[in-house]
């Protein structure tokens, strides 16, 4: 609190008590009363000095000497009650204006000493309270307690203050984290991966079904299927434990085919695709194109007796191998070639005698009837992997006693038992009947003897038979060509007598064959240079062919009932249409090199293919131009009328023509 | 009887490493191993190492689209040649050959 003085001289000779702010009135008075005594005491001192002798005035050693004019200067002092500390240009920035402008009222206020006191006013509420508590204080030593807390309590409550908050909080004890952790040795491990497709499904299926149904089989005949399953465990360990080549037959098999089929690339498709445009500039005339040649070497010295086609595999032929020369070492082969393999026959059998003819089963396809040229007949079957015929009629007392030069499967008999004929050079005719594992033989009938031979003789001299064919439809008819020259007509049904006779020809009759459209035709051939066809209702022969050398085999085309082919001993064959040209062959055309004698002929029953066997052991496959497989010309108009029926009336037509 | 068809296979072997244009053949068994060849050994592993999964897939494929049918063979025809390969059960018959020009 500035205390605002009037302007006032002093003289400031010691100037050591000058009181500026008295604070509190209580003070000013004790202040008041000190100057007193002080001015008592300076008197006090002033008249006890002046007793004494002189008063001697002491001079600090810093003070300005001054003049005596400058003693009685007299100086102003001014005092302001404004603060020589306060700020004299505050300047603050005004929005209004947008500019700073000084302030003039500036605090004048200095503040020395300051100390916040403790006193409360009593009527307030915190005066009353510690009021209170002091008179708790005072009667808290002896007073019943429960009069205390009572209006403790009461006074009390009102502590919930939310400005007079009061957190608590207390620890407790934490115990000491600790970590405890064992580890255990990790499980073995293994990676395992596998795919899941839809025929893994399948086969895990299939292997499911064969378990269920082995355990079904069991059940029921388990005594049996022991020693089956034991077998078959000795079979699957002897599998595994050698790395065992022999299952790759299969894939061996096909990877030759195809090795074969590069090579012979050409002929492939020459076989599928090549239809010789030429042949329409050529008339009527056809040519034969030469397609695989089948060789196999250890055929060396044999030569082909007998060729046939497989009628459910058409691909597969069946060859048979052997002499005509009856001087010649003993020995024969049966081969099957299948034309998507020229290099190497599928099938190799060897027999102690030279084949001399071969039948496949038209049904069955894995049986095969060989006629030996030791006389035996033999049958065997494809499927069996072994080298032996399963038949064989060497140890049979009704065995030929010549060669038997045709063998032919017949329909089973009335108790569903294969059988089939033969005939041989011995003159009879025998079937013989599959029963269970042996041969049965029945003779039909002999062949009669030839009328040279002088009564005597008639039983010794055989009429050897050198070819054996079966009507198609008529299965008990049967044709038997000689070596003499004729042909019997027979059936089955008569054992004495024969039907027919036709005085064919005036050598060998190589062949007779049925055709296979016409209920009445047959052809034969014959080494006297003829092929000669007939209706077996005349005697003599429909057509003469002459060609220039011996014919060892004709076949008929099994497309076209007019259509034959022979072979001579030239290396030519010859192809036949009838309803082309009835005087001349379409093709004459030698496939062999000199020297070369062709012996059977075969037609494929599908394929436009022939197969002609030679005396070297070969056969060649051969493909049928356009010309020679010419179908009977369809009218504008009229659809093409298809099937047997159509043969049949062409041969008729051309019979008639004859008549 | 399986002495029989070894011999067979034996001889099947050799006809065909002996026709025209066979380059070399390789028979591979279960696992991926060569068990026979007639390349050098370098060419063989190669040969086999990429053809292997190749017949895996191949197979993988028929059999997928039809899991009644199977992969009866695989021909690969190149520029230069041809590969023809071969599955069986448990082999796998691998062809090189030169196709006739």
């Amino acid at each position: 609190m500035p205390v605002l003085h009037k302007v006032g001289t002093g003289k400031s000779k010691q100037a050591t008590n000058v009181n500026t702010q008295p604070k509190a009135p209580v003070a000013k008075g004790a202040k008041a009363a000190g100057k007193k005594k002080d001015e008592e005491e300076a008197t006090d001192t002033a008249e006890g000095e002046e007793w004494m002798p002189g008063k001697t005035l002491v001079k600090p050693p810093d003070q300005l000497d001054l003049t005596e004019e400058e003693l009685k200067e007299e100086i102003t002092r001014v005092l302001t009650a404004n603060n020589p500390n306060a700020p004299q240009n505050v300047v603050r920035y005004g929005f209004k204006e947008g500019c700073y402008k000084p302030i003039v009222f500036v605090d004048q206020m200095a503040i020395h000493f300051e100390i916040e006191g403790n006193l409360v006013h009593k009527e307030s509420d915190e005066g009353r309270r510690l009021m209170a508590e002091q008179v708790i204080r005072e009667d808290g030593a002896g007073d019943e307690k429960l009069e205390n807390l009572a209006k403790a309590g009461k006074k009390e409550r009102k502590l919930t203050n939310q400005f007079n908050f009061n957190e608590r909080a207390s620890q407790t004890l934490n115990n000491p984290p600790r970590d405890i952790s064992c580890q255990t040795e990790p499980p073995p491990r293994a990676n395992f991966s596998a795919t899941a497709n839809q025929w893994e499904i399948y086969d895990f299926y299939v292997e499911e079904l064969k378990r269920r149904e082995k355990s079904k089989e069991k059940q029921e005949g388990q005594f049996l299927n022991k020693e089956e399953d034991k077998s078959k465990k000795k079979m699957i360990q002897a599998e595994t434990q050698s790395d065992d080549i022999s299952l790759l037959a299969h894939a061996a098999k096909i990877i030759e085919r195809m090795v074969n089929q590069n090579i012979f690339d050409e002929v492939a498709q020459d076989f599928m695709y090549f239809e010789d445009a030429s042949d329409e500039f050529r008339g009527e005339k056809g040519t034969l194109l030469p397609l695989w040649k089948f060789q196999y070497d250890k055929t060396k010295g044999l030569c082909v007796t007998a060729l046939c086609w497989n009628h459910k595999y058409n691909d597969l032929f069946a060859v048979g191998l052997g002499s005509y020369e009856f001087n010649q070492e003993e020995r024969g082969m049966l081969l099957f070639y299948t034309l998507k393999n020229s290099s190497y026959p599928e099938f190799v059998f060897n027999t102690a005698s030279g084949v001399m003819c071969v039948d496949i089963h038209e049904q069955l396809s894995y049986l095969v009837a060989v006629g030996l040229h030791d006389g035996c007949v033999a049958v065997y079957n494809l499927k069996k992997k072994s080298d032996q015929p399963i038949y064989n009629s060497i140890a049979c007392s009704g065995k030929h006693r010549g060669a038997v030069m045709q063998v032919k499967w017949q329909k089973d008999d009335l108790d569903s038992n294969h059988n089939f004929f033969s005939v041989s050079a011995d003159g009879r005719v025998v079937s013989w009947t599959l029963v269970k594992h042996e041969l049965v033989f029945t003779d039909i009938i002999k062949l009669p003897a030839m009328e040279k031979v002088p009564d005597d003789f008639k039983d010794v001299i055989a009429t050897a038979g050198t070819s054996l064919d079966f009507h198609k439809q008529k299965d008990h008819h049967f044709l038997a060509g000689t070596e003499a020259g004729k042909i019997y007509k027979g059936s089955k049904h008569y054992s004495s007598k024969f039907l027919e006779t036709y005085d064919a020809h005036f050598m060998t009759v190589s062949r007779v064959r049925w055709n296979p459209f016409h209920p009445n035709v047959f052809i034969s051939c014959s080494w006297d240079w003829m092929v000669k066809i007939w209706d077996h209702t005349i005697k003599s022969p429909i057509f003469t062919f002459e060609l220039k050398t011996s014919v060892t085999d004709v076949a008929w085309a099994p497309y076209s009932s007019t259509v034959f082919a022979a072979v001579t001993t030239d290396g030519k064959v010859h192809v036949f249409d009838l309803s082309v040209n009835k005087y001349e062959a379409l093709c004459q055309q030698k496939v062999v090199s000199k020297k070369t004698r062709l012996l059977h002929i075969e037609f494929n029953p599908v394929h436009p293919i022939i197969i002609v066997g030679d005396d070297r052991g070969h056969v060649i496959s051969l493909k049928l131009s356009p010309n020679l497989r010419k179908k009977p010309k369809e009218k504008k108009g009229q659809e093409l009328p298809k099937g047997p029926e159509v043969e049949i009336a062409k041969m008729e037509q051309l019979l008639s023509s004859l008549r | 009887m399986s002495g029989l068809k070894f011999a067979e296979v034996e001889d099947t072997l050799k006809r065909i490493q002996g026709y025209n244009g066979v380059i070399g053949t390789i028979v591979v068994n279960g696992e991926g191993i060569p068990i026979r060849t007639t390349l050098d050994n370098s060419t063989t592993v190669q040969y086999v190492g990429l053809l292997h999964q190749l017949i895996l897939k191949a197979r993988s494929t028929v059999r997928d689209i039809d899991p009644q049918n199977d992969l009866t063979f695989l021909r690969i025809r190149s520029k230069k040649h041809e590969i023809i390969v071969a599955p069986d059960k448990e082999f796998l018959m691998i062809v090189i050959q030169n196709p006739a020009e």
